[in-house]
This record gives C-alpha cells, structure tokens and sequence, in this order.
C-alpha cells in the first residue's frame, strides 16, 4: 500500500526530502506560515502550461531530516471546479504529474473562521495521508472572544492541532516539533476522517452504506464518505455505475435524492451540508463565543473606507496616488539606470578595440540589459502599493467599492488596479493581475491591458500631434491637439472594453469568479513579507521576461545594424541594413495605411520599445539626438517627399493613421515576454500580437481610406 | 424573502436556494448552507455589490446572486 510505503521512508530516509503539502482557506495566513517555515529559501514556478504558481521551500528538522514544503493555491474545497482546485486535489490525491506523492498534509485553518477552515480540513482528512491542523490567528481569535479547546477539538478530529500566530512566529517550533514526532511515528494511524454524526442513521442513507459495505468491504466510515458522494454527485455515481455497472446502486441513490430533495435539500447540497451540520455539532461543543459588543474596530474603519461618498473619495485619492507612483516617481530611477547603463556602455566602448565584438556588446548586450532593467522601478514600485493594500485588507475594499463598473464588462472589481496602472506600462499592469483570484477575469485583464495608453505610446502621439495637428480653438474652449491625445486614450479604452467582452463571451471559458469576494479584516503588514514580494516581483520579472527581452533586443540591433555599409565612423546608414531592407520590402503592405518605408522601418524598430519610433526616424532624417519635442525631427518630416509621386510623406491623416496604428498594435515585445511569463504558454502571447496587429492594420486602414475618399489629407 | 430584501443591520437564517443552484457551490462550500445565519452589513458605495457577515466572516457578493439565497423571517440583531 502507499501510505504504508511512505511511511517507512518517513521513518527511515534521512537523504531523501519527505514531501509536506500547505493547504488552507484564502487569507488564512498560509503565506505566513510558509515564510516563517522556510524562510528566504523558497523557489516559485508556474505549474506546466497554466496560470498557477507553484511555490515550494525545503527546511530541515532538529534531526537534521530534509523537508520540501509545497504551498498550494488558497481554497475553500477540494470538490476541483477552479484550475486552482485542481492542481491542488491532484497534488493533495497524489494524481499530479509535477509534485511527488505527499508524506504529510499541514492543514492551516484561521481561528476566527473555524467552520470554513474544518470543512477543508474534512476533506483533506479522508485521503489517508497523516495531516497536522494548524490553527492560526489565535491573538484575533482572543481578542474577538472565542475560546477554543484545542484539546478538546484534537480529541474530537483526531489530528493534531498546533494553536499559533503565525505573523509572530508563535507556534512554529511546536509546529516543526509535531512533523519530527510523526516522521517518527512507526505506523500510520487508520485514517479514515472525522466526519458525520447522525446521518448514516437518515433512512434513505443506511442502505447506500450496507451497499458499500457489503458489495466493497468497506468500513462504516469510509462507506458512509462514499454514500454522501454519490448522493450529491453524478461524477462519483457514475464512476461506481461503470464499474460495476451496478442498477441497485443507482435505485438506492435515486430514492435517496427524491427524499432528500422533498425535504428541500437539493440532492446536489446533500454532502456539504451534512459536513457542515456535523463541523458546526463539534464547533458547538469546543468554541466558546463571547461575542465583542459590536461595532469592531473594523466596522469603524469600514464607516470611512466603504462610505457612500467618502468611501470613492478616498479610493480615488488612494488610486491616484499609486498611478502618480508608477507614472512619475519611476521617471528618476528609471533615468539612473538609462544613465548608468549608457555610461557603462561608454566605458566598454573605450577599452575594447573597435569592432563587431565591441558594438554587439555595447548596442546589442548592454542596451538589450538595459532595456530588461529600466522597467524595475515601475514594477517595484507598483507592487510595493499593491502588497501594502492587499496585506492591509484595503484592495478589497477597492474591488467592493468599483465592482458595480467592472460588472458590466463582464470583469469584477478586482482588474481595477492592474488596467489602471496600464496606463503607465503595460508590464507592471500585467503582473498586479496575480492579485485577481479568478483565473478567468485574470486572462481577460492581461490580454486587454496592453490596449491601455501606456506612457511609453505617449512620444510618438507628441511627435505626431506637434508636428500635424493644428493649433485649433474650437469656441475658444476645446483645443483640437488635446483633443486628438484624449481621442487616443477614448480609443484604447473603448477597444478594451469590447475585447473583454468579446474575449468572455466567446474564447475564455470557465466561469466568472461571479464576484464572491472575501472581504478581510483590515491589518497591519509585515514589511518583511512586502519587501519579499517587491523582491519577488522583480526578479521574476528580470529572470524569465527579461531572457526573451534581452534576446530580442539583439536579434533588433542586428537587424538595424548589418550588412554593414559605412563601417567606418559608424554612422550607419540604417537604409541599407537588413531592417532598413524590411522597412522597404513591408512598404506595399503599409502604404494603403498611408505609411511609407520609413515608418516601415520605424514599426520593426519600435518592437522593442513604442518610443524608439521617434530616434529610428530622427536617424532616418539625420536628425541629431532627435526626441518627441525636437523641431527638426519635425520640419524634416512636414518637408519630406515622396521621390516618385513627390507629393508629401506625412499629411494629418498619415500622423492620425499612424497614432491609431499605436494604439493599437502590440508594438512592444516586453509586452508579450510578460505575458508569456504570466500565462506560462507562448499562445497568448502570439494570438494577442495577431489579433493586435489586424486590429491597428484594420482600423488605420478604414480611417486613411476614409480619409482619402472624403477628401482629406 | 431573498437576502437582497434585507436592510443593514437585519439578520436571518438561510432556507434555501432558488433556481438550479449549480454555480452556487461556492457559496455552500464557504459555509453558506440551509440553517446558517447571515447578517446584512452594507451595500457598497454605488448600490452593488452588498456585504453581509456569517460564521464570524464578512463576504462581499453580488445583488442577482444574493436574490437566490431564500431567507426565513429577519431579525433585528440585539
Ligand atoms: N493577527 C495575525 N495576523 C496574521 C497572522 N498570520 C498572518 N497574518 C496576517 O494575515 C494576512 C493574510 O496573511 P497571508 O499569509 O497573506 O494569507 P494567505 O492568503 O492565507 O496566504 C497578512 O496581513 C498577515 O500578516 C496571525 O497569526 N495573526
């Protein structure tokens, strides 16, 4: 048997890594508890081709046996209905292809919340693998008046029960402790759950559980488990059916349903409520509740926060706050590192010789890293906020408070910070996602933030918009060049609006998280375990969206530099090079957008980056350190004329196609290295850069045509 | 009655569920069953979605779910 077989290698190995598994309720503290176990030596990955993390950490024990922790996602059941369920239950069941059969469950509950953490902890028990309850959050539990007799609770489950406060540390060598003591335990106690008082005894039950016994051999406890399932569930009705094809089964079950469902308990409910029934009989017997005269100190705090009018106020300010943060705060960093990184550059340049080597080092290499680093402070800064208001409770007060808006496009309150801080860049926009729970509105959040105009959008709409839109007052109020930059801004909202529609109703499947939302008690955050996921943050960024910016950003240098024509004082003639050669060959293509070869070549460039537009064409039209604001660059481009037709490159409707084609296009390859990170598979990624691309072609497309035809130019 | 009928501050017992409840699993597993009492807290600020309390726990759903979830006679919490 398998659990017997683990057994003697949790007794005997002392090489071998014994497996522990952390399940518990969201919001319990099982974070906590995991970093107060394993410390700073944790790893994080995604399972294979999904969305969920998978975290683990190894720790030993005062006799020197290894342990490797798993944290899996927070839940409420194993019943796997969500993604998360799944990867969970078939890791807890030992089905999973990527985690080893588990040695020990610890099971983390939180004391103010006894029933939902017993209703887990129920389930988890009746798989036969030894577990250990940790009830955490005991200083909330005193300071709400509930006394528990974990005695009393122990004796009633039969597990082992370490009360603690993970946050301090309280309980965590007794909790190291109990794994030593059943590591060294010879056998196994015969698990078989805690559950269920008094239904085996219903009438309609009895003989499902007789049916068991008799036809499977099983024992009255794991029989009557097996009855409720049935009862509530055609997936494990029919899996005994097939078997044994067994007509008796299913009359028993059937009546059973009718009887239950006459006494208006849809059959479906019948499992979890009875678990239900039987947790609440043993919380009735070892909680004592006194009750706090209400308001708590949080229905206080909520009085302000979640106040009809303060309640937006404040969560504007607060929203604010944080869009400043990513979208200007960021701006000096992120111009140190620029610096250094060009200094570094410079430094490269003077000790090596001249040559192929020293130019990929420097323009490819170097700037490739620069590119990777410049978007750390952005990132970091973004999720220092965001820990801060998920750690303190407050992020969901602000999914509460906007849900109302969200609704509507079929996402939930929760994608309000992740598109929002979109606005600044994409990428941090991109991983604050993690914190929307439901796997589908947090699909449908990535793939319609880079719609969003992102700061780095922002030269190309000034280049353009200086450059061809006319200083116009309309009625001395609407001034037409502000006006086109907000129509920019309308169109990449309006887009993503439709996109998350569209995406929800017809390609994501799964079902919308329907917005059932925890609402926690505010807290106070550990700084520690925010500085963790900031760290976190960055360098899983850097780590696996950085290898596929930094590759990209050579394979675009080399592109823009080879075949090398003018070698020697370096200034490139970038016409001639392989992009310049791309830029002239994608020409046809484009030109029905009213783009000519240039902003061909400035499209392949600004893959790397949507500004790199603006010093691609000033390098075209030999504009020295030509930025978004420099004349030149923009007389050069009103004087510029076609050598066949010689009628003028740019005319407004070019500049107004061209700022539409930003909008739209995923002209940025960070963009899509994230999402690559975030989704675990290159198939989001790839369909988004598509449906994009057509998406700008189209629309830019229609409006130059449009244009043309009514005579505009 | 259907807990959206309640007022901040009413309490009741659930009785039920309308409708198939497929989807509603949820609610049941966290601890949303036939006898549980639930309390209304508040409505968010712009109308939905609402905050009611049960089992010592406050959760945050959405008015079309909380017509669904049949409620015996309230009562006002001492
Ligand atoms: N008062 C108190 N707070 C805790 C305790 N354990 C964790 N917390 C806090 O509870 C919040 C949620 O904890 P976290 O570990 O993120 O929960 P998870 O969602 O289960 O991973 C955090 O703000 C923790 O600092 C505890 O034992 N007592």
């Amino acid at each position: 048997m398998a659990e017997v077989f683990h057994n003697q290698q949790l007794a005997s190995s002392n090489e071998k890594k014994l497996n522990i598994a952390l399940v518990g309720n969201p919001n319990c503290g099982k974070t906590t508890l995991f970093n107060a176990l394993t410390g700073l030596r944790q790893k994080v990955a995604n399972y294979p081709g999904v969305t969920v993390e998978r975290k683990f950490g190894d720790f030993a024990d005062s006799e020197g046996t290894k342990f490797r922790l798993i944290d899996l996602p927070g839940l409420y059941s194993i019943a796997s209905r969500s993604l998360d369920e799944k990867i969970a239950s078939d890791i807890i069941t030992g089905s999973s292809p990527h985690e080893p059969p588990l040695d020990l469950i610890i099971v983390a509950a939180d004391a103010t919340n006894l029933g939902r953490g017993l209703f887990l902890c129920s389930q988890i028990d009746e798989l036969g693998i030894p577990i250990i309850l940790v009830l955490n959050m005991m200083d909330v539990a005193e300071k709400e008046g509930i006394k528990i007799d974990v005695q009393a609770l122990s004796e009633n489950l039969q597990i082992p029960i370490i009360p603690a406060v993970a946050k301090k540390e309280i309980g965590i060598p007794e909790l190291r402790q109990a794994i030593t003591t059943i590591k060294n335990q010879k056998k196994n106690p015969q698990k078989t759950g805690f559950l269920f008082s008094n239904i085996e005894k219903n009438g309609v039950v009895k003989p499902i559980i007789s049916w068991f016994g008799n036809a499977h051999k099983m024992s009255a406890k794991v029989a009557l488990i097996e009855a409720l399932k049935v009862i509530s569930d055609d997936k494990s009705l029919q899996r005994w059916t097939a078997n044994s094809g067994d007509h008796e089964l299913n009359g028993l079950v059937q009546k059973a349903r009718e009887s239950f469902s006459k006494n208006t308990i849809p059959w479906e409910q019948v499992e979890i409520q009875a678990r239900y029934d039987a947790i609440d009989k043993i919380i009735n017997k070892v909680v004592i509740h006194r009750p706090n005269p209400e308001p708590s100190l949080n229905d206080k705090i909520d009085r302000f926060l979640t106040h009809k009018i303060l309640g937006p106020i404040i969560m504007f300010l607060v929203l604010s706050a944080i869009f400043q943060a990513v979208y200007s705060w960021a701006e000096a960093p992120m111009e140190l590192i620029e610096n250094s990184i060009a200094s570094t550059g410079e430094v490269v340049r003077h000790y090596l010789p001249a040559g192929m080597l020293r130019d990929l080092l420097v323009d490819g290499v170097i700037s490739g890293v620069g590119a990777v680093l410049v978007f750390l402070p952005q990132i970091m800064l973004l999720f220092l906020f965001v820990s801060i208001l998920e750690d303190s409770g407050y992020l969901s007060r602000v999914a509460f408070i906007l849900d109302r808006a969200m609704a509507r496009i079929g996402l939930s309150g929760q994608s309000v910070i992740p598109l929002l801080s979109s606005f600044a860049c994409a990428i941090p926009g991109i991983m604050a996602a993690r914190t929307i729970h439901n796997t589908r509105d947090r699909l449908i959040t990535i793939l319609v933030a880079p719609f969003m105009s992102c700061s780095a959008r922002l030269p190309v709409y000034t280049l353009m918009i200086g450059a061809f839109i006319p200083n116009i007052w309309f009625g001395g109020f609407f001034y037409l060049p502000a006006l086109t930059l907000l129509g920019m801004y309308f169109l990449g909202i309006v887009i993503s609006i439709l996109s998350a529609s569209l995406l929800g109703k017809f390609v994501i499947k799964g079902q919308s998280s329907n917005f059932i939302m925890e609402l926690p008690p505010y807290r106070i955050p550990v700084w520690r375990f925010i500085f963790l996921r900031v760290y976190e943050a960055g360098s899983a960024f850097v780590k696996n969206a950085g290898k596929i910016i930094l590759a990209i950003s050579i394979i675009l240098w080399f592109l823009a530099t080879f075949p090398r024509t003018d070698s020697a004082n370096n200034s490139n003639n970038i016409d001639q090079t392989y992009a310049g050669q791309l830029g002239h060959f994608i020409e046809p293509a484009i030109q029905p957008l009213g783009f000519d070869w240039k902003i061909g070549v400035g499209l392949i460039t600004s893959f790397a980056a949507r500004e790199v537009m603006v010093s691609t064409l000033g390098t075209l039209y030999n504009i020295q350190d030509a930025d978004e604001t420099s004349i030149g660059l923009r007389d050069a481009m009103k004087k510029d004329k076609n050598d066949i037709t010689g009628k003028p490159v740019f005319t407004h409707l070019t500049a107004l196609s061209l700022m539409v084609f930003f909008v739209l296009a995923c002209q940025c390859m960070s963009t899509l290295a994230i999402i690559r990170r975030e989704t675990n598979t290159w198939r989001w990624p790839l369909a988004l850069f598509i449906y994009m691309l057509i998406l700008a072609y189209s629309a830019s497309f229609v409006l130059y045509q449009t244009g043309l035809f009514l005579g505009f130019t | 009655m259907t807990l959206d009928d309640l007022n901040p501050g009413e309490e009741a017992v659930i009785s039920g569920y309308a409708n198939e409840i497929t989807d509603d699993f949820r609610l049941l597993e966290m601890g949303l069953i036939i006898g549980s009492k639930i309390k209304f807290i508040k409505n968010a600020p712009f109308g939905d979605p609402i905050q009611v309390r049960l089992r010592g726990y406050d959760l945050s759903l959405r008015r079309n779910l909380a017509k669904r979830i049949l409620l015996s006679k309230p009562f006002l919490t001492s």
